[in-house]
C-alpha cells in the first residue's frame, strides 16, 4: 500500500455534478416497473399529460368537493410528507385548520405547493410538475377547500369563510411555464398564484418559501411561533411538497384504502425517487413502493448493487449507507432502513472515495448557509476545512474529534436545520466510512487506486 | 406551564451579555454565540428556563443589543421539529 | 437669584457634556463587546445606558435653569426649533440641534424593544453627530472657555473621543473578530 500523497483523488472540477444542478435537463421517465412489481401511480398519465389525458387517466373529478372527508381520509391513509421530514400530512393539515378557529376572526389559511427542490441530487419534484402537474393542482385545490371548510361550524361567531384558502405554487424558473400552462388549461386555475424559488438549497425551507412569498427573500426566518398557527401575513400557513399534493390528489379520488394497497403498513403508498450514480447510470425517476429494498432500487435504475460501494439516501441532509438488506422507509429497525428523506438515491461506485464525495458536499453545503446565523455561518465552513484535510490525507489523528466536536456544536442552532442536516451527513460517512477515514488519518487512500469518480 | 428563553440566531450577533448574566444556563462557542449548556437540539434554540433564572433571564433579554432574545410560554415541549421541508 | 441660575445654568452644562463624552466613550466600548477590567459586557452596557439618562437630566437642568435666566435670554420655542436664539444665535442654535438629537436618541433608547432593533440603531447613529455638535457648542457658547482648566478638560475629551473612534475603525475592534477572522466561505 503506497503511502504517497498523490493517490488521493485529484481536487474537483469545476462542473462538479455536486455542486450545480443541472437545471434543465430532461428526465427520462422510466415507466417500466419490472423489479420492483409497481404499478405506475402518480405518473400513469405517462410523458407531458395534458388537462385532457389527466382526466382520461385518473377520471373527472371536483377538488373543491372535498371537505373535511379528506382530511378524515389522510389520516387513514397514512401518507407522510414527501418533501424530506415525512411528517403525517394528516396531522400538519388538522394543525393549520386547527388554528383558524382561534380568535374572533377565522383566519383564512395559506396553502403552499412546494416545489422548490433546492438539492441538486433531486429531480422528482420538477419530473412531476413536467408530466403530471394537473395531480399537483388537484391535490392543491382539494386539500385549499377542505381546509377552507374546517374551522367553520359552531365554535366561533364566524361561519365559513367565503373566500377560502389562498394557494401558491412556488417552483424554479424551469417549472414554470409547464405549471402555468396547465393552470390555464382548467377553470379556477387564475386563482393560484406562481412564485418563482431561487436556485439556491435552502430556497425550499418552510420559513424561507413565506419569507419569500411575503418578502421577496427565501431565507429562512427565526419561528417563536409555528407556521401553521401564523405564517403567511400571520395566517395558518401549510407549505406541502408537490409530491405529497400529487399523493393527496389520488387519496381524495380513490379512498385511504386504495392508497394503502402499495407500501407497507408502516410506509404506505408510493414515492418518487431521484436516482443518480456513477457512469454509464443515467439519471432516472422511479415511483417505488413505501418499504421497497434499496438494492431493488438500484437494480431498477440499472446498477449492480455488487458494484455499489455506498448509497446516499436522502439528500444532502440525508445518511450514506453501505447498501445491505436495507428498506427505504421513514420508520424501521436501523440498520436495515434507510430514511428516504426527499427520495434522493445517489450511488458510489467502488472506485469513489467516500470522503472526497461527502467534502465537496460539506464544501458545498456551508456555500449554501443563508449566512444569517452565526453557528450555521462559521461552523459549517470550519467542518468544510476540517474534512478537506482529511480528505487530503492529512495526518493529524485530532482532525476526526475535532469534526465531531464542531458537529456537535453546530446543531440544533440556527433559525433553520441547516446545520443538523450537515452534521447527520457528516456522522453517518463517520460511521460509514470508518475504515477509509482511518486509512486517511494514516496517510493513504483506501479506495481502489484512490482515483475519484 | 414553562417559560423558555427563545434566541433568534437571526438577530444573534454572539456578544456574550447572556452568557454573563445566565452562566448556569449558557456558555460561548467558538465564535461567541451562546451555547446550552447540557442541551441538544431544538433546546438550544428554545432554553428551557428554572424558576430562579427567570430574573437573569429578563435582564438578559432587555440587554441583549441586538433584541435577540425573548421569553417563551409554553405548555409541553414542541413535538414538531423544524424541517427542511424540500 | 439670576446669578445663581446663571451658575448653575453652566456648571450643569459643564457636567452633562461631560456625562455624555462618557457615555460615549462606553457606548464604543459596548459595541466592541469587551469587557473592562472588573466590569463585565451587561454592566458596561447599563453603565453606557445609565450615564446617558444622567447627562440628560443634567441637560434638562442646564437648559431649565438658563430658560429661566435672563443673561440666556431664551424663549421656549428655542429650545427645540435652532438658530432663532438672540444671544449668539449660531452657538446658541447647536445647542438646540444637541437637545433635539438627545431627545431623539435617548426617546428611541427607552423605546428600543417597542420600536425594533432596525430603526433603534439608525437614529443611535446620531450619537457620533451628537458629541462635537455638543462640545462646538459649549465652546462657542460658553462663557468659560477663556478658563485654562476648560480648554484642558475638552482638549483631553477629544483626544478621548478621537483614539476611541479610531480604536472602532480599526479592523480587530470587535471582541470576536479574530475567531471570524478565517471562517467565512
Amino acid at each position: 500500500m503506497t503511502q504517497a500523497r498523490d493517490t488521493f483523488p485529484p481536487a474537483p472540477q469545476d462542473d462538479d455534478q455536486y455542486m450545480n444542478a443541472p437545471l434543465s435537463r430532461q428526465i427520462p421517465l422510466q415507466t417500466s416497473q419490472q423489479v420492483t412489481g409497481q404499478e405506475p401511480r402518480l405518473l400513469a398519465a405517462g410523458p407531458d399529460a395534458d388537462w385532457a389525458r389527466h382526466r382520461e387517466t385518473f377520471g373527472p373529478w371536483e377538488p373543491q368537493q372535498a371537505g373535511q372527508g379528506l382530511l378524515n381520509a389522510l389520516g387513514a391513509s397514512g401518507l407522510t410528507g414527501r418533501g424530506g421530514a415525512a411528517f403525517e400530512t394528516w396531522r400538519k393539515a388538522m394543525a393549520a385548520a386547527g388554528s383558524r378557529r382561534k380568535g374572533l376572526l377565522a383566519a383564512r389559511p395559506v396553502l403552499i405547493a412546494n416545489g422548490a427542490e433546492g438539492e441538486p441530487l433531486s429531480f422528482k419534484d420538477r419530473t412531476l410538475l413536467a408530466h403530471a402537474p394537473h395531480l399537483v393542482i388537484d391535490g392543491l385545490l382539494a386539500l385549499a377547500a377542505a381546509l377552507g371548510q374546517t374551522g367553520s361550524g359552531g365554535s366561533g361567531p364566524k361561519g365559513t369563510s367565503p373566500r377560502g384558502t389562498s394557494m401558491y405554487i412556488y417552483a424554479q424558473a424551469a417549472s414554470l411555464p409547464r405549471v402555468q400552462r396547465a393552470l390555464s388549461e382548467r377553470p379556477g386555475g387564475k386563482r393560484i398564484k406562481l412564485v418563482q424559488a431561487p436556485e439556491t438549497f435552502i430556497s425550499g425551507e418552510s420559513s424561507a418559501v413565506v419569507n419569500m412569498i411575503a418578502n421577496g427573500t427565501a431565507l429562512p426566518t427565526d419561528q417563536r411561533r409555528r407556521l401553521s398557527e401564523s405564517g403567511l401575513n400571520g395566517r395558518p400557513t401549510l407549505v406541502v411538497n408537490v409530491e405529497t399534493l400529487a399523493q393527496v390528489a389520488l387519496i381524495a379520488r380513490y379512498g385511504a384504502q386504495w392508497f394503502r394497497e402499495a407500501g407497507t403498513p408502516a410506509d404506505p403508498g408510493t414515492r418518487l425517487v431521484s436516482v443518480s450514480g456513477p457512469a454509464p447510470t443515467r439519471d432516472v425517476v422511479l415511483e417505488v413502493p413505501g418499504g421497497a429494498q434499496l438494492s431493488t432500487v438500484l437494480q431498477e435504475a440499472g446498477m449492480e448493487p455488487a458494484a455499489v460501494s455506498a448509497v446516499l439516501v436522502g439528500g444532502y441532509h440525508g445518511r450514506w449507507v453501505r447498501p445491505a438488506a436495507h428498506a427505504l422507509s421513514p420508520v424501521g429497525p436501523p440498520g436495515r432502513t434507510a430514511r428516504p428523506g426527499a427520495g434522493v438515491i445517489h450511488a458510489l461506485d467502488l472506485n469513489s472515495c467516500g470522503i472526497q464525495a461527502t467534502s465537496r458536499i460539506v464544501n458545498y453545503l456551508a456555500g449554501q448557509s443563508a449566512r444569517q446565523c452565526g453557528p450555521c455561518m462559521f461552523g459549517l465552513p470550519a467542518m468544510a476545512s476540517v474534512l478537506n484535510r482529511i480528505a487530503a490525507g492529512e495526518t493529524n489523528p485530532r482532525l476526526a474529534s475535532e469534526l465531531d466536536r464542531l458537529g456537535r456544536l453546530v446543531s440544533g442552532r440556527g433559525a433553520c436545520r441547516h446545520p443538523e442536516g450537515t452534521t447527520g451527513l457528516i456522522s453517518s460517512a463517520l460511521e460509514v466510512f470508518a475504515g477509509d477515514f482511518r486509512a486517511h488519518l494514516s496517510g493513504y487512500c483506501a479506495g481502489p487506486g484512490g482515483v475519484a469518480a | 406551564m414553562k417559560t423558555y428563553l427563545h434566541i433568534d440566531w437571526t438577530s444573534c450577533d454572539g456578544r456574550g451579555l447572556c452568557a454573563e448574566l445566565l452562566p448556569g444556563l449558557l456558555d460561548r462557542d467558538d465564535w461567541g454565540y451562546p451555547v446550552a449548556r447540557g442541551k441538544t437540539g431544538r433546546e438550544r434554540t428554545d432554553v428551557p428556563l428554572r424558576d430562579a433564572d427567570r430574573e437573569a433571564a429578563q435582564e438578559a433579554v432587555f440587554l441583549c443589543p441586538k433584541l435577540a432574545l425573548s421569553l417563551l410560554e409554553r405548555t409541553a415541549p414542541e413535538p414538531e421539529q423544524r424541517t427542511t421541508g424540500r | 437669584m439670576d446669578e445663581a441660575l446663571w451658575a448653575f445654568g453652566r456648571v450643569s452644562g459643564f457636567v452633562s457634556l461631560a456625562l455624555f463624552t462618557a457615555s460615549v466613550l462606553l457606548g464604543i466600548l459596548n459595541r466592541s463587546g469587551r469587557p473592562l477590567l472588573v466590569l463585565p459586557r451587561f454592566s458596561i452596557s447599563l453603565l453606557h445606558r445609565n450615564i446617558a439618562l444622567l447627562a440628560t437630566v443634567f441637560l434638562g437642568l442646564h437648559v431649565g435653569s438658563l430658560l429661566f435666566d435672563s443673561f440666556a435670554k431664551l424663549n421656549p420655542v428655542d429650545i427645540v426649533v435652532p438658530f432663532l436664539g438672540s444671544y449668539q444665535p449660531f452657538w446658541q442654535g447647536l445647542g438646540t440641534v444637541g437637545l433635539d438629537l438627545v431627545l431623539a436618541i435617548v426617546v428611541t433608547g427607552l423605546l428600543r424593544h417597542r420600536i425594533g432593533q432596525r430603526t433603534f440603531k439608525a437614529v443611535h447613529w446620531l450619537s457620533y453627530g451628537l458629541w462635537p455638535v455638543a462640545m462646538a457648542h459649549a465652546l462657542g457658547n460658553g462663557t468659560d472657555v477663556s478658563s485654562g482648566w476648560f480648554l484642558l478638560l475638552a482638549a483631553a475629551s477629544a483626544v478621548a473621543v478621537a483614539a476611541a473612534l479610531l480604536w472602532r475603525l480599526s479592523p480587530y475592534f470587535l471582541e470576536t473578530s479574530h475567531a471570524r477572522q478565517g471562517n467565512l466561505p
